[in-house]
């Protein structure tokens, strides 16, 4: 028998969509291993119903404990704890940024096994295989742990959400101690939108800038071009350009930003990172300009083009606008 | 304030890396380079040291790697490192993050840093958690990501990307801190600097010498096994078009999207 712990990330109220994912899995796993999955929330004055739901996807008990939001230390402490306690063989996190975290420091804690970027878990001999694509996902390596406990960071959107059709799960509290350095940090502000509040989720066709556009104004290129496509077209961004100041946080695909899947994905001066990946992969129909043959876009892109996006996008928004008439 | 900045040598990007089948684990012949992610920390050293709000002391690059990874620590010192650290031991072959993480604190240890800071991701591990396996073992506070980096006393004040937006955090002293590459635009070293790089005082450790337990360093120590390595799922290669006549090269973008009435 062994159990799995999963961490769900929350914020105002609702449950991360990844973390739904990870406690999905864990779930899923911990009934091929003939154990339970459980789920922790750490926050400040958590509603229990909000616990209590993960038991739709499948946690039996959920634990809340009492602590500070958005930082990985506390959670590190509260879940050392849980481990250390209650027996847990497992511990899941969905994708995300403080997942790796969280995860990377428990395993430091506990002497555990970790593996980052997962894409699939499976059971095999009553315990876990992990999945982790490596050098640009070009090759899958596959990690076993050979520690008491075992920690599986998952890759974003890596894990499916299902409801099991189980109820409201129990709720338990779980106190434990702050450690000395989880109370050297503390936050300020939490999830600053900055620039402004654009809508790219609801676009059929997206039109993607980045670095490549060499400044700021290169995405009135594209501003212009998502024009020419008509009202179903957006514009959207890298991290890169995001964290530069270029263009709003609320059009940022990937890890740390939106996940979208339009019918088109037209991307211009952008490599290809695993973490923007990750948030337009499902896209239907993927078109890249890039000047960079060996950019690693090209490697999951339906049409490449090898080219100066100066000079291909301006002329690219006529033509368009000439089709359409 | 005494900074440590970690440094890692690894391929080229311009080189393909590859798995080598005998052992499982990276290839790690062909040509190295520091790190380029470690350039933006040692940047961020710099800044703090040259920004005046606190004294610093000393900058010391630290790292963990074959013999070859001299060459690193000799590129960091001579974009600003006052000397360097080089953990380097057959028994610590194989590490995986933990081990590593372990192994690097440890190290770390000796030196009594106020600020620890190292890169967003190793170019050819990307396990992007270096950092805080590190933080947890010396029993520092740590944070990943960090795009702005204000020095009070005895703190910092930083802010990063993280799920919901961007996070301003205030981290006392002594922490471990992971910057993004979008914090700095990394100098470029002076030919005087890299002429003067080997000169700079080198401390090459053995497990032994930095107090760290063989018994769990190493690949066969190591918690998590890397058993297997298999092609992902082949995804239909698209097409491509180079261009060379823009028009022709439009006429084409277009035709495609139409047939796929994308219009
Ligand atoms: C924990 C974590 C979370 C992250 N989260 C995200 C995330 O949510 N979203 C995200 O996007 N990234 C994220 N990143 C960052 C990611 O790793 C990359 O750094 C980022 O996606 C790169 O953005 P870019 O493609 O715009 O820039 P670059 O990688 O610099 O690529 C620019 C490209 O433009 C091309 N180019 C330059 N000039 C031209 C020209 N004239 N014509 C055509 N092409 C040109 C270049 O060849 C190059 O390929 C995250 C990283 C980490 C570690
Ligand atoms: N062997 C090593 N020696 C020193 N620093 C390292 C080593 N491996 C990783 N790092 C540091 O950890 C950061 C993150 O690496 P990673 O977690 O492998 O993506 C890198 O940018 C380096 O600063």
């Amino acid at each position: 028998m062994a159990n799995i712990l999963v961490y769900a990330l929350h914020y105002n109220g609702a449950i991360n969509k990844n973390s739904l994912g990870a406690v999905s899995e864990g779930a899923k796993l911990a009934a091929q291993l003939g154990g339970e999955a459980h789920a922790i929330l750490v926050g400040e004055g958590v509603p229990q119903d909000l616990a209590a739901s993960l038991g739709r996807y499948g946690a039996s008990k959920v634990l809340v404990a009492e602590g500070p939001e958005g930082l990985a230390q506390p959670v590190i402490d509260a879940m050392g704890k849980a481990i250390t306690d209650g027996g847990y063989s497992y511990a899941i996190f969905g994708g995300g940024l403080l997942g790796f975290e969280i995860g990377a420091g428990l395993a430091a804690r506990l002497s555990a096994g970790v593996a980052m970027e997962v894409t699939g878990v499976r059971a095999e001999g009553g315990k876990l295989i992990a999945e982790r694509p490596i050098l640009g996902d070009s090759a899958i390596s596959e990690i076993n742990y050979r520690s008491p406990v075992g920690i599986v960071i998952g890759r974003l959107n890596a894990f499916e959400i299902k409801e099991s059709g189980a109820s409201a799960a129990a709720v338990e509290q779980l106190s434990f101690e702050l450690s000395p350095q989880a109370q050297q940090a503390s936050m300020v502000t939490r999830g600053e939108q900055r620039g402004a509040d654009v809508d790219i989720e609801g676009a059929s066709i997206l039109v993607a800038g980045g670095r490549g556009l060499g400044k700021p104004e290169g995405f009135e290129l594209c501003e212009s071009l998502a024009g020419a496509f008509g009202n179903n077209a957006a514009v959207a961004a890298t991290r890169a350009v995001v964290d530069a100041g270029w263009y709003p946080y609320a059009a940022q695909i990937g890890q740390t930003g939106k996940t979208v899947s339009p019918k088109l994905y037209l991307a211009a001066g952008i490599s290809g990172a695993i973490q923007h990946k990750v948030g337009m992969q499902s896209s239907e129909n993927i078109v890249a300009i890039n000047k960079d043959a060996n950019a690693p876009i090209f490697e999951f892109s339906d049409l490449g083009i090898v080219g100066d996006l100066n000079k291909i996008l301006p002329k690219l928004t006529e033509a368009i606008k000439a089709k359409k008439g | 304030m005494k900074i440590c900045v970690l440094v890692k040598e690894v391929p080229d990007a311009a080189v393909e890396k590859r798995i080598d089948p005998s052992t499982g684990r990276m290839d790690r012949s062909g040509e190295k380079n520091l790190n380029p992610y470690d350039t933006h920390a040692i940047e961020a050293a710099m800044q703090i040291r040259e920004g005046g709000a606190v004294p610093v002391e000393e900058i010391v690059a630290v790292t963990m790697g074959p013999e070859s990874a001299v060459r690193a620590l000799h590129k960091a010192v001579s974009l600003g490192a006052d000397r360097s650290v080089h953990l380097t031991d057959a028994a610590l072959a194989g590490s995986d993050v933990a081990a590593t993480g372990y192994a690097l604190a440890q190290t770390l240890q000796r030196e009594k840093p106020d600020l620890v800071l190292l890169g967003q991701q190793s170019d050819d591990g990307e396990c992007y958690t270096i950092g805080a396996v590190v933080a947890e073992h010396l029993g520092m506070p740590s944070l990943t990501q960090v795009i702005k980096m204000d020095v009070e006393s005895g703190s910092l004040r930083c802010e990063r990307q993280a799920e919901y937006g961007y996070d301003t955090v205030n981290v006392a002293l002594p922490a471990v801190i992971s910057v993004g590459d979008a914090i700095n635009e990394p100098r470029y070293p002076s030919l005087k600097a890299i002429m003067g790089a080997k000169k700079k005082p080198l401390d090459t450790l053995s497990v032994g010498d930095a107090g760290i337990d063989a018994g769990k360093v190493g690949g066969d120590n190591s918690a998590a096994q890397w058993v297997a390595v298999k092609a992902p799922p082949q995804k239909a290669a698209g097409t491509i078009i180079e261009d060379e006549d823009t028009d022709e090269t439009v006429e084409k973008i277009v035709a495609w999207l139409d047939e796929r009435k994308l219009l």
